[in-house]
């Protein structure tokens, strides 16, 4: 076990060096000069523009630029992103708003995806299982923005329940709304998910076999179907808790959620080096640790896959 | 027999004694989109405490169905439509859920048929016993339950139960999950155990320990014991009464030896005629010849003899001169490494033998001897560790590209399972042509017609061709596997338990539809099994394997008349039906 660990942990530093590479050369690939872009339109001053490349190494051939980089982020400095905040700050400032986002839409819809999920499958055919998948359906089909969008509109402004937009330092109650509306595409994949799933196991033999020993229905349920039918809402559930991590740069843009894929996405606009490829590196360490976690989740819920030392 | 009466006190048989099971004209039915389809239609029977009864017909019977229904648990939308099921005088038809909560494993214990299936692979072993102690109030407390849990499972022949409470389903065998099953079946020493097809998933030899153990149990609990299974010989051995049911409907029932002895519906007949574990005995003290004999007839005297089948094969092997060899296998080992484990695995330890052209040979041995293995380095899907292999004269083993196809023409396989061995998106004339493709043999026309000719070989219409799988039975898709592996005219099959999935009179079919095209076309067979019972009417000669070793290799007559190796007694012994008394 404790082997296994260690090997996936190693197995994270070619991906590591992988990722901050590709990235670093695809900023470094981007048209258009960033340093020229910062005066908009008017005359760039020569001096002041070559000052400029020499602070931020653009005058450095891309090796040397993608070392100088690298050499930083293993003393902790994460560069100075092009309006002049160590991005290192701004990691520290965003990360921990998206954090919370993203474990308040998990929470949702895990909890009431697999609570609706498992009631359909038990009722298939049913009328709460049929309305589920209509409602699923739904959600499934709409673009996020425009759930957004209502969303904000019904609750925010005819309601007053929630407020419109996150406040500053991003209080957990004004996220509770852009949560629900992240978490509901996720929400009606695992009402599926776990439906379907329920039905194939309900028809298991095992779960006959329960039966034949004289168990109750209240007890079969929870122990013989419900864990077994987990596994793959667990596998669906990690990946989309990293995409959660990764920010949602719609959701967070329509409600101002000082976030991961907010900050993210106008660095990509502005073509900031530093700062994207920090993001990104941070993501894929992120999701690596998450698809760790969840590895070894798999080993619990399902004894049959076990970890050669 | 009136249902009020109180359920019986005291033993000894007698027949105006209420039986603890009676079945009256049950009906079950199976809502589809198309209306009811009735798969159980009026069967009736009755089981005294402390009895055997055996229910014996193929799949589709109803016989599954009709235990089920006792413990309602029908599968999916089968529902009773009609009759009673009494127990102890109560009607299980007419009783709330809740009520047949109390009855099911505490009155009515319940052996599954598929033992990798039936444990829920995520609980340890001990939890799944504990949990049926507990739900039917046999012990309370921690302690108690385990106690009692190491106790079932050591009566059910799991010896080191205490060591094994922990361990998960996965690693037991399926030898000792039916165990577990037995176990937690009889736990609440109930008065009815249901067991249905519980050893038919199982090789022959650790069907006999398991079969005597429940045996056993049952006689010393006096449970009565409800057997399953579509095995006549099986049936007879391990029940007293009989119950053979055909098409949802019971159409004889009886004691199992008489019923035997003289069958009186012609189903049963034919059901006595095709059960290879009879017919491998009755070739022995057979002296004349039979009638020429039809399948398709009624009259068991024209119906399908295997009989026949194997006399016809023993006269034109003694005809035919010296033959050479097709095959020869010289020391080939196959070593497998573990992963996690310094010491390889030897799955093929030193095997050698040799098949002549147009002969049967049948590699016989448990699951773990090696015996598949054995075929897929034949067929060259898995490389020898050492040895050689020759086919026609030629090593295998440096072959590649064009001559590895040639010989790929040359030989080809039939598996065991032949729902999995279909492509169910491909329909039957496409899955029989696509060797003749792969190996581009004809052109669209001549294909088409190499297509029927071959359905025609093995007795399919030609309609089959744009049918698919799923619309076939498993006999039928057996014969379309064969049709296939026939396809590019090879010299060899390799047949890989070939006939062990199928029901008693399927088998019979296609061992003479083997027969039949063996002598049509000359074909030389490589014959794996597990169960001796079929050998006697398809081979020539057996080889027995143990632990990747050959025991014994021999004609199959010196094989039956005299095996040299104790495994190849305990093999023989194992043929369900063995110590019956037989009219031939």
């Amino acid at each position: 076990m404790g082997g296994y660990i260690l090997r996936r942990l190693l197995q994270a530093i070619p991906v590591f060096f992988g990722t901050t590479f590709l990235i670093y050369f695809m900023v470094f690939a981007m048209p258009g000069d960033p340093i020229i872009a910062m005066f908009g339109d008017k005359t760039p001053n020569p001096a002041l523009v070559a000052q400029l490349r020499a602070q931020y190494h653009l005058d450095q051939p891309f090796i040397v630029q993608y070392f100088i980089y690298i050499g930083g982020i293993f003393r902790g400095d994460f560069g100075i992103s092009y309006s002049g905040v160590p991005v290192g700050d701004i990691l520290l400032r965003t990360f921990p708003v998206t954090l919370k986002l993203a474990v308040i839409a998990l929470f949702f819809e895990t909890v009431f995806g697999i609570l609706v999920g498992l009631i359909s499958g038990l009722r298939k055919g049913k009328l709460f299982d049929a309305s589920s998948l209509v409602i699923s359906l739904i959600l499934i089909s709409l673009p996020i923005f425009v759930i957004a969008f209502v969303g904000q509109y019904v609750f925010g402004v005819q309601l007053g329940w929630a407020r419109t937009t996150v406040g500053p330092g991003a209080p957990v109650g004004d996220l509770i709304l852009p949560a629900l509306v992240l978490a509901s595409i996720s929400f009606a994949q695992i009402v599926r998910l776990t439906r379907s799933s329920v039905i194939e196991t309900s028809s298991l033999d095992f779960v006959r076999t329960a039966y034949s020993k004289g168990l109750s229905r209240n007890r079969i349920v929870p122990v013989h179907i419900l864990r077994n039918s987990l596994i793959p809402v667990v596998t669906y559930l990690a990946t989309d808790f990293g995409v959660l991590l990764v920010g949602a740069t719609v959701t967070e843009g329509i409600f101002n959620v000082p976030g991961v894929g907010n900050t993210l996405y106008q660095a990509i606009i502005r073509s900031e080096g530093p700062t994207v490829v920090s993001f990104v590196t941070v993501m894929v360490l992120l999701y690596l640790v998450v698809n760790l976690i969840v590895d070894l989740l798999y080993g619990l819920l399902d004894p049959r896959i076990r970890y050669v030392k | 027999m009136s249902s009020t009466m109180s359920a019986p006190s005291s033993a000894g048989r007698a027949d105006d004694r209420v039986p603890l099971l009676q079945i009256n004209n049950l009906q079950v039915g199976f809502q589809t989109q198309t209306g009811v389809v009735p798969a159980v239609r009026g069967a009736s029977l009755s089981l005294h405490a402390g009895e055997t009864l055996a229910i014996v017909g193929e799949s589709g019977s109803g016989k599954s169905t009709t235990a089920h229904a006792i413990i309602n648990l029908l599968p999916g939308s089968g529902k009773v439509t009609g009759g009673e099921i009494l127990f102890e005088g109560r009607d299980l038809t007419k009783i709330s859920e809740k009520e047949m909560q109390q009855i099911r494993g505490k009155l009515i214990g319940f052996v599954p048929q598929d033992p990798m299936a039936n444990l829920n692979p995520v609980w340890s072993v001990g939890f799944q016993v504990q949990e049926a102690i507990k739900a039917n109030g046999i012990a309370t407390g921690r302690a108690d339950v385990k106690k009692h849990a190491i106790q079932v499972l050591k009566e059910a022949g799991l010896a080191d139960a205490d060591k094994r409470l922990k361990q998960f389903p996965h690693q037991f065998s399926g030898g000792m999950r039916q165990r577990v099953l037995i176990g937690i079946g009889l736990s609440s020493r109930p008065k009815l155990l249901i067991a249905d097809e519980p050893t038919s998933a199982l090789d022959v030899t650790v069907q006999r320990t398991i079969l005597d153990n429940l045996e056993k149990l049952t006689r010393e609990i006096g449970t009565a014991l409800l057997f399953i299974t579509h095995d006549l010989g099986l049936a007879a051995e391990r029940a007293e009464h009989l119950v053979v049911m055909y098409k949802g409907q019971v159409v004889e029932s009886g004691p199992s030896r008489e019923i035997l002895a003289n069958p009186l519906h012609p189903y049963t007949q034919r059901l006595v005629a095709a059960a290879p574990s009879l017919a491998s005995r009755r070739i022995q003290s057979s002296v004349h010849r039979l009638a020429e004999l039809d399948y398709s007839a009624t009259d068991v005297t024209e119906g399908l003899d295997l009989i026949e089948t194997a006399e016809v094969r023993a006269e034109a092997a003694a005809a035919a001169s010296k033959r050479e060899d097709a095959i020869v296998v010289k020391d080939l080992t196959k070593v497998y490494k573990i992963r996690g484990n310094k010491e390889a695995f030897t799955a093929v330890d030193n095997v050698s033998f040799s098949i002549q052209r147009g002969t049967t040979m049948a590699l016989v041995g448990e699951s773990g001897s090696g015996k598949s293995t054995v075929a897929k380095m034949l067929l060259r899907l898995e490389d020898a560790t050492e040895g050689q292999i020759l086919i026609n004269g030629t090593d295998t083993a440096p072959l590649k590209g064009r001559a590895l196809l040639d010989l790929r023409r040359k030989m080809q396989p039939v598996f065991q399972d032949p729902y999995g061995s279909l492509d169910p998106l491909r329909n039957i004339g496409n899955t029989i042509s696509e060797p003749l493709n792969t190996h581009k043999v004809g052109d669209k026309k001549s294909r088409r017609e190499r297509v029927y000719e071959l359905l025609e070989q093995v007795s399919l219409p030609n309609a089959l061709a744009s049918r698919y799988p799923g619309e076939l039975s498993g006999g039928q898709r057996q014969r379309v596997a064969i049709a296939r592996a026939l396809a590019l005219k090879p010299e060899i099959v390799i047949l890989d338990e070939a006939v062990s999935a199928l029901d008693v009179l399927v088998q019979a079919q296609i061992l003479q539809l083997l027969s039949d095209l063996q002598t049509e076309l000359d074909l030389t067979y490589l014959f794996i099994t597990h169960d001796l019972a079929v050998v006697r009417v398809i081979a020539d000669h057996v080889t027995v394997m143990q632990r990747g070793k050959i025991v014994e290799r021999a004609t199959t007559d010196e094989v039956f008349d005299n095996p040299q190796m104790d495994y190849t007694k305990e093999l023989l012994n194992a043929i369900p039906g063995a110590g019956i008394a037989l009219r031939v």
